[in-house]
């Protein structure tokens, strides 16, 4: 082989293999949601109220501390599970009781739970139960929507603001 | 796992070959992996300093930074950009191979594995570095990625509150999340360029710059492709819009849809279990391992040629332990021998002519010693019934040699090219064991144990010690540097060579000229 056709050999390699690393970087596209749906993001971080309250001691329950010990109260620090539901358009599509966090059960519990849903008119019933009661909820926000095509529509829940927050 | 890396080499060998057609030997990319390793990871380093300094940290600032240098500085500050990326893809394909071809080529076992292991470290933090460095730019595929990741992390279930509630909506969005990401993007790096020092403390005199015609033109390929294709972003991330047709980097993030998608069981079991095979591949099966090089005190006068010539760093000279007056001798350090026999063929005592005392040099092979290759020569040289007559030196890890053997052509099998002293061709020809000789090995470049054909060549023409003596006829001697596939060349050169020998006068008529011309030159 000539070193002239050598050298176009190279040149073709080379392109070739710029336009594997050109294209590779970025395709094929990827579809990651289909274009006629739209997403809820539920997430948040909550802790349920205590297991029990607290409460005085009486004075031959303290006499039976450990002196190094001894307090007037007691407090569990275990926390209720918390139950969520959220409800689209009349079907309840997620429904589950969240147990709280750390080993101890004393930290708060985490959601963090994705739904594909078609997009359009939607009416959203959200409700958060932390007392452990079943038969209601203390929380309950509702939202009408419109869902755009690929729509993220985030909803935490802060106790201090009220309850649920839906970001449009 | 044997049949799987013969199959991998021939495709390696077939693909050296085609290349070797159109790159000049020392220029095939095949044979410069680790080099272009090197390479791409420079010009990331100055591409990435480059782009830094006009880049702004900052979720509200990154993506506004970044498409002012595509669309305004695209000249110098946009086209940095594309080569950082660019040069990023081009170092995961060569380091992909490169481990692939170290596997395909069984270099990667035994003494070996030390390079291995130290490289898995290297091939995580390069994953790491670009990952994070897509998240830098924070467009709809940064969006996708951070997602992607934190859920992957949070799957884990090791962390309290989940990582991705970071990116829950804009609200939730902080700058320390993303200073963080900058720190890695550039700590990570750095650390896996301090494990590729480590990588390479095992390799004497590691190449790890590419020859110039291949530096020149992987870099002109680069520019060229960054000023026809330049990278761009993927538009801003908005959170509250799930990112839908995303381009993904398929070099870096071929994983993550798998990842996004699979339950966190399977996608970390894998990851660690894909992580642990990785580390294990060294002893899937582990290598028989040859015994290493002995040095034999009573015949090593500490001349250090061994030590220059172990492509291992496996020797090393220490002070002289026997007494006698020489000030310091080889030593060897078993665990990072891999028995290529390089430095016998090295050591000044290894001559074959002593008949009278057993061969025994200053450094040998105990599984393969020279007085055994002696032996194997003159069994050879003894079932060769046909004129001429040629013994073909050969180490078996390139040009297959079995079945060779022929009427007129003896086989002799080294541990590497290296492995021979230039002594024994001077033998062959000298005491009429052959008319000629050839010796075979590797492909030029690709020697199994990196230098074997390199110091060959030099011993050959003198400019290494220790020399083939003048005196030995160069044109009975043939080399062929060739792979696996390098058979039929073997077979075709050993015709030629066959033809040539038998035109020359015998070897017997030779030396007789040869003596009277030395008796008339002292006449006059
Ligand atoms: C950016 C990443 C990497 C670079 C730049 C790199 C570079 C190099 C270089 C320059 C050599 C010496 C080659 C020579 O002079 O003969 C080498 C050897 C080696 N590398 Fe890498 N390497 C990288 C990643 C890896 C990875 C990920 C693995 C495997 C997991 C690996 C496995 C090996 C092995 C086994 C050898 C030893 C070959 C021998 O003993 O002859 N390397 N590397
Ligand atoms: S056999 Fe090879 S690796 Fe071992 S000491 Fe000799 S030259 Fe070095
Ligand atoms: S080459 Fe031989 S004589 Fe020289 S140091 Fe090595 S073993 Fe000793």
């Amino acid at each position: 082989m000539t070193d002239l056709l050598r050298y176009v050999g190279q040149a073709v390699f080379y392109a070739v293999v710029v336009l594997g690393i050109g294209y590779f970087s970025q395709r094929p596209i990827y579809e990651h949601i289909p274009p006629d749906k739209a997403q809820i993001l539920l997430s948040f971080s909550h802790g349920g109220a205590r297991v029990e309250a607290c409460r005085r001691l009486s004075a031959e329950e303290i006499a039976r501390l450990p002196p190094g010990q001894r307090r007037p109260n007691t407090c569990s620090r275990r926390r209720l599970p918390i139950r969520v539901q959220l409800v689209l358009d009349e079907t309840v599509i997620f429904d589950q009781v969240l147990e709280p966090g750390g080993l101890a059960g004393d930290s708060p519990a985490h959601a963090y739970e994705k739904f594909l849903v078609p997009t359009g008119r939607h009416r959203l019933l959200v409700r958060l139960e932390d007392r452990g009661r079943t038969d209601r909820f203390a929380y309950e926000s509702e939202l009408v929507v419109d869902l755009r095509p690929r729509q993220n529509l985030p909803i935490d829940f802060k106790a201090d603001k009220g309850g649920f927050i839906f970001y449009l | 796992m044997n049949a799987l890396r013969r199959s991998l080499r021939l495709v390696f060998e077939t693909a050296q070959n085609a290349l070797g057609r159109i790159f000049p030997d020392a220029w095939n990319p095949l044979l410069n992996l680790g080099a272009l390793g090197f390479f791409f990871y420079w010009v990331v380093t100055v591409s990435g300093i480059y782009v830094y300094a006009f880049f702004d940290t900052g979720a509200a600032q990154a993506f506004g930074s970044v498409e002012t240098m595509t669309n305004e500085q695209w000249f110098h500050a946009g086209l940095m950009r594309s080569l950082h990326r660019y040069a990023s893809d081009g170092l995961v394909v060569v380091m992909l191979l490169h481990l692939l071809r170290e596997f395909a080529n069984d270099r990667y076992r035994g003494a070996r594995s030390f390079s291995w292991l130290t490289g898995v470290p290297v091939l995580v933090l390069v994953y790491v570095a670009g990952i994070t460095g897509y998240w830098l730019v924070w467009d709809k595929l940064a969006q996708y990625v951070a997602i992607v990741t934190s859920e992957w992390l949070d799957k884990a279930g090791i962390f309290g509150q989940p990582i991705a509630r970071n990116f829950l909506s804009p609200e939730h969005l902080s700058d320390r999340f993303f200073t963080l990401m900058v720190f890695m993007h550039i700590a990570v790096p750095l650390i896996a360029l301090l494990i590729l020092w480590v990588h390479l403390q095992r390799i004497t005199k590691p190449r790890i710059n590419p020859p110039r015609g291949l530096a020149v033109g992987t870099l002109l390929s680069l520019l060229v492709l960054s000023l026809v294709w330049p990278a761009t972003s993927q538009g801003p991330a908005d959170l509250l819009e799930v990112p839908a047709d995303i381009g993904l980097d398929w070099f870096y993030l071929p994983l993550y849809p798998l990842f996004e998608t699979l339950p966190g069981p399977v996608t970390w079991g894998s990851s660690i279990a894909l992580l642990v095979m990785f580390l294990a591949i060294p002893w899937l099966p582990p290598m028989r391992r040859a015994s290493p090089a002995r040095v034999d005190l009573v015949n090593c006068n500490g001349c250090a040629r061994c030590f220059a010539d172990c492509p291992y760093s496996a020797i090393t000279m220490v002070a002289r332990s026997d007494g006698r007056p020489f000030e310091r001798e080889a030593q060897v350090n078993a665990s990072l021998c891999v028995a290529c026999g390089i430095c016998a063929g090295a050591c000044p005592t290894a001559t074959p002519f002593r008949r009278a005392t057993p061969l025994h040099p200053g450094i040998d092979l105990p599984d393969l010693p020279l007085a055994a290759i002696r032996e194997r020569l003159h069994a050879a040289s003894a079932r060769l019934t046909e004129r001429p007559r040629i013994i073909v030196f050969g180490c078996g890890n390139g040009v297959p040699l079995s079945g060779l053997d022929s009427p007129g052509v003896g086989v002799v099998q080294l541990a590497c090219s290296g492995h021979l002293p230039p002594s024994f061709i001077d033998y062959v020809l000298s005491r009429d064991l052959a008319e000629g000789v050839v010796l075979t090995g590797c492909a030029e470049n690709d020697c199994h144990n990196r230098f074997g054909i390199s110091w060959t060549e030099q011993r050959i023409a003198g400019e290494r010690d220790p020399y083939l003596r003048q005196r030995v006829p160069r044109e009975r001697l043939r080399t062929l540097w060739a792979g696996p596939l390098g058979r039929h060349r073997l077979e075709a050169l050993l015709e030629t060579f066959a033809a040539e020998l038998s035109r020359l006068p015998s070897l017997a008529e030779e030396r007789a000229r040869r003596r009277r011309e030395l008796a008339e030159a002292g006449d006059d």
